[in-house]
């Protein structure tokens, strides 16, 4: 009984989620299907379609983002789930640290690294190579993603593989698994559900990112984010483009998100037999 | 046996070199004092000196704090009483509400960020209602009010619920029952929404980007304009600063943390 009565309490939180989360977001629906006279159109979605080499390059640089890291965290993610109890909290501390610097500032700092006269090539000119041009090419975009989301891996798939037991991989091992079978038929399966948070976790910010395409890639490596970014807050004010980019980018995460999350339920299913 | 304890040990050596190398080189270009980046001529404290004296940035380090604290509190107040609402809804209508409850989590930033503004434009436009503080506020008490509810619910579902009725029962009016019995056993997901909300609101950069209009400046949307002119070593300064206070913030919530598992 008291538990019913108290189920009006949710209600300005839900007005308020209606009014500033489900009006701007059918707003987007609005402005995407009509001309600024509010005429009910598809050529939004026409003009867009010009665009479409920078939605592909946005695709395959934060796909190629996300394998990255997942490569790189995988390692870590283990190594730190099997370390001691203050092992894992000072490595948990140091990786969470550098998350809450304002991303923009860390950015930075990679431009200071990567530039033609930046420290990089400083370095490697006391060798005698280079300099090599790194700033302002896809590579540095790739490893600005890589950078500022790699954490975003590394957690969820630490807090899964702290649940692994050891026994099992012992198991595996005494049956005569070698590390490559254990990787891939016990290590893999177990922590899936943290690779798919991690790889959600990654390629949604790297697909829709504008500031560190334009902080590491100069003019030339226009993304998504860039594009619909320049018609809101650019020179030509054009929301109804812009909301017509930012339905395809849902829809298109959707997508993606839809397509791993499938793949690795079939992957599931295979382990199960 | 021996190389395969080797490799973690240069394993976790490189990952935090490549975490934390762009910061460091941050920091020690701080204390340099020719304006350049790449080579390090001498000595100097003078970019602090510039920073704490730069009216630009401190009046929007304010602001930012000013938003942050309030929409965090905002934000907690009613993400914690909705939570209390939503734990009593049956389980397909809190299905339904837990999912609007991920949106904002979910969604891209920039598509957050458009369609809030959006909104406030159209606002603008019928009541003569320029963005500022107010869409400010409102943006980020909506992108916070998630981690209130997703941390207070928890506590909730572990509660006895008796407890409270065993107050009412004992005759204890209906708000005090709240405060002394249920507040209590909250508390801790209570504060760790409204230090979540708190953290967030400070540093976000997109949605504070697309909704805070011209006449009210945020820190991150300060940075983002110093950071495109590029020469400005106040800019390593600053995340020398910042860099400091998350590592004292961080480690003090962590040895509190400790000490709080040692005593259970």
């Amino acid at each position: 009984m008291v538990k019913k009565k108290n189920a009006f309490l949710a209600v300005p939180y839900l007005i308020w989620m209606a009014i500033f989360v489900l009006v701007p977001l059918g707003m987007v629906l609005y402005f995407g299907f009509t001309t600024s006279e509010g005429q009910f159109t598809f050529e939004n979605f026409k003009s867009v379609l010009k665009y479409g080499d920078t939605f592909f390059k946005s695709i395959r640089l934060s796909l190629i983002a996300t394998a990255i890291c997942l490569v790189l965290a995988f390692p870590l993610g283990y190594i730190m789930s099997r370390m001691g109890e203050v092992g894992q909290r000072t490595m948990l501390l140091l990786i969470m640290l550098p998350m809450w610097m304002s991303f923009l500032l860390r950015t930075y700092g990679w431009m200071t690294l990567l530039e033609n006269e930046g420290l990089i090539n400083r370095f490697l000119e006391l060798f005698g190579i280079g300099p090599f041009s790194m700033i302002n090419t896809e590579g540095a975009v790739v490893l600005g993603m890589v950078y500022n989301y790699l954490p975003f891996m590394v957690l969820p798939l630490h807090s899964i593989m702290i649940k692994i037991d050891k026994s099992i991989i012992e198991a595996a091992e005494d049956l005569g698994a070698n590390g490559f079978y254990v990787l891939i038929k016990v290590l893999i399966p177990l922590s899936l559900p943290g690779i798919i948070t991690g790889i959600t976790m990654v390629f949604v910010p790297s697909v829709s990112t504008f500031v560190i395409s334009r902080m590491l890639g100069g003019g030339k490596n226009v993304l998504i984010g860039d594009l619909i970014e320049q018609q809101f807050l650019g020179t030509v004010y054009n929301p109804q483009v812009g909301s017509a980019m930012a339905i395809i980018l849902m829809v298109l995460i959707l997508v993606i998100m839809g397509i791993i999350n499938r793949f690795d339920a079939e992957e599931m299913e295979g382990m199960m037999v | 046996m021996r190389k395969a304890r080797f490799f973690p040990k240069i394993y976790i050596v490189l990952s935090l070199l490549f975490l934390y190398a762009p910061i460091f080189v941050l920091i020690a270009f701080s204390f340099n004092e020719s304006k350049s980046r790449a080579y390090f001529t001498g000595f100097t404290f003078k970019w602090y000196k510039e920073l704490v004296q730069n009216e630009a940035i401190m009046s929007a380090l304010f602001n930012s704090l000013l938003i942050a604290f309030l929409s965090s509190i905002i934000a907690t107040v009613m993400g914690t009483i909705a939570a209390i609402g939503i734990n009593s809804l049956s389980r397909r209508k809190r299905g339904f509400v837990m999912n609007l409850t991920y949106i904002p989590v979910l969604n891209p930033e920039i598509v957050t960020g458009i369609s809030m503004m959006l909104l406030f434009v159209f606002f603008k436009q019928l009541m003569d209602l320029p963005l500022g503080f107010y869409s400010l506020l409102i943006s980020h008490v909506t992108f916070c009010l998630p981690y209130p509810i997703l941390n207070v619910l928890p506590k909730l579902r572990q509660m006895d619920p008796s407890l409270y009725e065993a107050a009412l029962d004992l005759g204890c009016p209906p708000l005090q029952s709240f405060f002394k019995v249920v507040v209590p056993q909250i508390l801790s997901g209570i504060v760790s929404g409204f230090l979540m909300s708190f953290t967030y609101s400070l540093d976000d950069f997109v949605i504070t980007y697309f909704t805070s209009g011209s006449g009210f400046s945020m820190l991150p949307v300060t940075i983002y304009s110093m950071v495109r002119k590029k020469v400005n070593p106040q800019i390593n300064a600053l995340s020398a600063i910042i860099f400091l206070l998350v590592l004292a913030l961080l480690i003090g919530m962590n040895i509190a943390e400790a000490k709080k598992a040692k005593k259970e």
